[in-house]
C-alpha cells in the first residue's frame, strides 16, 4: 500500500485488499476501545513478542529509529513496563486516569509477505484531563499477523502524529 | 540575611525562600523578557543542525524569529526574521536549504550572510538608494562556544565566555565526547508544559525528585536487570555534588571512577557495547587525562541561566530549552545530540534510551511535566500560601547533587536581576579550570 516512488515521494496506492477491510476494522476498533476503558492488560496481549510500537518526533514524521530522534520506540519489554505503571498509579501524568475517546477511520488493509497484513488508518483521540481536553490526530501504518485471542495480533504500530508540535497538548502519556 | 519582595535568603536557621507570585503575575514575566531574556545570552541551536553551507534553520529565540544558516565561506550567520521592506517573516519552514532567502511579499532577495542582492524594479527607489543598509537585520551579538551557538538582544553584555564563566568547563564535557564533534541528530521534541517557565529550570537539576516522580522509570530500570544501588552508588571518585558555575548557571554530577563501566541511569550495556564504551573512555583519558574522562563519563544537569539545561544521564543527552508563552504557560524544545563517530552498538543504546527516559512520550518527562503542572495550579493560591522553599542542603558545607543548591544559585541571579538585591554566595563558584581543550572539530566539515 505504500512504497518510496523514485523522486522520494511517499507512493500512495488503493487497497489492495478490500475483504480484509471488516476484519481488520473490527480489531482495530477492539483494541481502541480497550484502551478507552483502560483494561490496558487484555490490550497488551494483542501484541507479539517481537513488536515494536513508535511515535516520530512531529517534524520527522518519515524518520528511522535507528538514526533519528522519536518520541516513542518501545519494544514489547518497554510496552509492558509502560502498561503496567499507567496501570498500578505510578504514571503520574496518567494517575487519575484521562477520560479518552478514539475515532478510527479511512482503514485500509492489504495483504503482504506471509501472511502479514498491512494496515493504514486513522486516528482522531479525544483526551480530557485536569480540566483540559486535547485532540491527538494522526495516521497508524500498522503491520498485523494472524493469532491471538482476537484472531490477529499487533507486530508493528507506527503511529505518525498529525501535529505541528505537540502544543498545546505537551505529551503524550496516553498510548496512541 | 538577605531579602526582596521574592526572595528570602537566610543563612541563620537556614532558608531559603520563593514567592510562588513570580510564578504567576503577568508584570513579572513582563519584567522577566526585560531584565533576563533580553541580557542574557540565549540558545539558538548547535552548529551540526546546519552543516553544510547555505542549510538553515528557523525558529524563535527570546520572542523573536530568527534564522540560522551557513554562508558560502563555511561562517555560522544568524538573522532576525524579519524582511528590512515590510517586516514579513521571510522564511518559514522550519528548516531547508537555499543560496538565496527570497521574501515572497514583494520579492526581496537575500544572501545567506544576510546582505540583500535582489529587488525587483530597483529604478524606482533612485540612484541613491542604499542596498548596503538594506540587509537582514542581525541580533547585537552571536557568537559560538564549541558548537553551541548564542546571541544576545542586548547590546550591553559581556562577551560569552565571560557569560558562561565555570559553565564553559561543563560545555567542554559534552563536547569533547567525540572527536569527529558531536552532532545533534535529525528531529525534534517540540512540546510544552502550562507551567511557569522556571519551574523546569528548577526541574531539570532537581536530584530530590528522582526516587517519587520517577519510580516508573526506576521500575522499568529494575525489571530489566539493573542493579539500581549501582546508579546511586559512587564507586570512586568525586561525589556527586552541586555546584555553582557563576553568573546564575549551576550544575549537579561529579565523576564516579567507574572507567566508563556503567550507564548512568540507562538500562545496561550489552557486552560488546560495553567494550566499545570503555575503549572510548580509555581513549578519552589519554586525549585528556584520566580524571576529565570520568567526569565525562559520569554524567550532569546543567542549566545555564537563564532557560538552557543540558543533561547528560551517560546513556544520551538532551539539549533543551524553554521559553514562557505566558506566566502558566511555556513552550519547551529539546534535541537529542550524539558523538558523529558512535559506534552502532552505542548509538543504538543512546537512541533506545534517551526516549526511554527523555521527551514528551518517555517514561519519565510527562510526569515531570505533570510535577510543574501541578504545582501551577497549586499557585493560584498564592495569596494565601506565598512561599515555596528551596533549602535542602544549606545545612551542609558541600551541598549533593540531590540537595538544592543549585535552585538557589539559579534563584540569586534571577533575583539580583529583577530587584538589584545582591544574596552572598553559599560557597566560592567553581571556577574554570583552565584546562585547554582539544581543536574544535565541526562534525560536518
Amino acid at each position: 500500500m505504500k512504497g518510496t516512488t523514485e523522486a522520494g515521494r511517499t507512493e500512495i496506492r488503493p487497497a489492495g485488499r478490500p475483504d480484509l477491510r471488516g476484519q481488520v476494522e473490527d480489531f482495530l476498533f477492539y483494541e481502541a476501545e480497550l484502551l478507552d476503558r483502560w483494561q490496558l492488560d487484555t490490550w497488551l496481549a494483542l501484541w507479539t513478542p517481537d513488536c515494536m510500537y513508535l511515535v516520530p518526533a512531529t517534524d520527522r514524521a518519515e524518520g528511522d529509529p535507528d538514526v533519528d530522534l522519536f518520541l516513542i520506540r518501545d519494544d514489547h519489554f518497554l510496552l509492558s513496563q509502560r502498561v503496567a505503571s499507567m496501570l498500578d498509579g505510578t504514571a503520574w501524568a496518567e494517575s487519575p486516569h484521562a477520560t479518552t475517546q478514539r475515532m478510527i477511520t479511512n482503514v485500509r488493509a492489504s495483504e503482504v509477505a506471509g501472511g502479514v497484513i498491512e494496515v493504514h488508518a486513522n486516528f482522531l483521540i479525544h483526551r480530557s484531563r485536569g480540566g483540559r481536553c486535547d485532540a491527538y490526530p494522526g495516521r497508524y501504518e500498522m503491520r498485523l499477523v494472524p493469532g491471538g485471542p482476537a484472531g490477529l495480533r499487533i507486530l508493528l504500530r507506527r503511529a505518525v502524529v498529525a501535529l505541528e508540535e505537540l502544543r498545546p497538548q505537551g505529551r503524550i502519556s496516553i498510548i496512541l | 540575611m538577605t531579602e526582596s519582595p521574592y526572595v528570602i535568603d537566610d543563612r541563620e536557621t537556614p532558608r531559603f525562600r520563593v514567592r510562588r507570585s513570580t510564578m504567576v503575575a503577568s508584570e513579572i514575566l513582563d519584567e522577566e523578557r526585560r531584565q533576563i531574556f533580553d541580557r542574557s545570552w540565549l540558545y539558538v541551536g548547535h552548529e551540526s543542525e546546519i552543516p553544510a553551507p547555505h542549510d538553515f534553520r528557523t525558529r524563535s529565540v527570546g520572542g523573536r524569529p530568527i534564522i540560522l544558516t551557513r554562508h558560502t565561506d563555511g561562517s555560522v550567520q544568524v538573522f532576525i526574521n524579519s524582511c528590512p521592506h515590510r517586516g514579513m517573516q521571510v522564511e518559514s519552514r522550519p528548516q531547508g536549504h537555499g543560496r538565496f532567502l527570497k521574501c515572497f511579499y514583494h520579492g526581496w532577495s537575500f544572501n545567506t550572510e544576510g546582505a540583500l542582492v535582489a529587488i525587483p524594479d530597483e529604478a524606482s527607489y533612485g540612484e541613491n538608494f542604499d542596498r548596503q543598509n538594506l540587509g537582514l537585520v542581525h541580533p547585537p551579538h552571536v557568537a559560538s562556544y564549541r558548537g553551541f551557538v548564542f546571541l544576545c538582544w542586548s547590546a550591553d553584555v559581556v562577551d560569552l565566555e565571560t557569560y558562561l564563566a565555570g559553565a564553559a568547563d561543563i560545555l567542554d564535557l559534552f563536547a569533547d565526547q567525540s572527536e569527529t564533534g558531536m552532532r545533534v541528530i535529525g528531529g525534534t521534541h517540540l512540546y510544552a508544559a502550562r507551567a511557569n517557565w522556571k519551574l523546569l529550570s528548577e526541574n531539570s537539576y532537581d536530584g530530590y525528585h528522582a526516587l517519587t516522580t520517577h519510580h516508573r522509570y526506576l521500575a522499568m530500570l529494575k525489571a530489566s536487570g539493573k542493579d539500581l544501588q549501582s546508579v546511586f552508588r559512587s564507586s570512586g571518585g568525586t561525589p556527586a555534588l552541586g555546584w555553582d558555575l557563576g553568573n546564575g548557571h549551576a550544575v549537579i554530577g561529579g565523576s564516579d571512577g567507574s572507567g566508563g563501566n556503567n550507564t548512568g541511569l540507562g538500562r545496561d550495556l550489552s557486552g560488546p557495547a560495553l567494550v566499545k564504551q570503555i575503549a572510548r573512555r580509555d581513549r578519552f583519558a589519554e586525549l585528556y587525562g584520566a580524571d576529565w574522562a570520568d567526569r565525562m563519563f559520569s554524567g550532569r544537569n546543567v542549566v545555564i541561566f537563564p532557560n538552557l539545561a543540558l543533561v547528560d544521564l551517560i546513556m544520551g543527552i538532551t539539549i533543551r530549552t524553554y521559553y514562557p508563552v505566558s506566566p502558566d504557560y511555556m513552550e519547551v524544545s529539546a534535541w537529542s545530540l550524539q558523538p558523529s563517530d558512535d559506534e552502532p552498538e552505542l548509538r543504538q543504546m543512546r537512541q533506545e534510551n534517551f526516549l526511554t527516559f527523555w521527551g514528551p512520550a518517555g517514561l519519565a518527562t510527562p510526569d515531570d511535566i505533570e510535577a510543574l503542572e501541578r504545582c501551577q495550579k497549586g499557585f493560584a493560591a498564592h495569596d494565601q500560601a506565598p512561599w515555596s522553599d528551596i533549602s535542602r542542603g544549606m545545612v551542609r558545607s558541600r551541598p549533593a547533587f540531590n540537595d538544592e543548591l543549585q535552585m538557589r544559585v539559579f534563584w540569586r541571579e534571577w533575583d539580583r536581576r529583577m530587584t538589584g538585591t545582591v544574596h552572598p554566595l553559599e560557597g566560592p563558584a567553581l571556577p574554570r579550570s583552565g584546562r585547554l581543550a582539544l581543536p574544535y572539530v565541526s562534525a560536518n566539515q
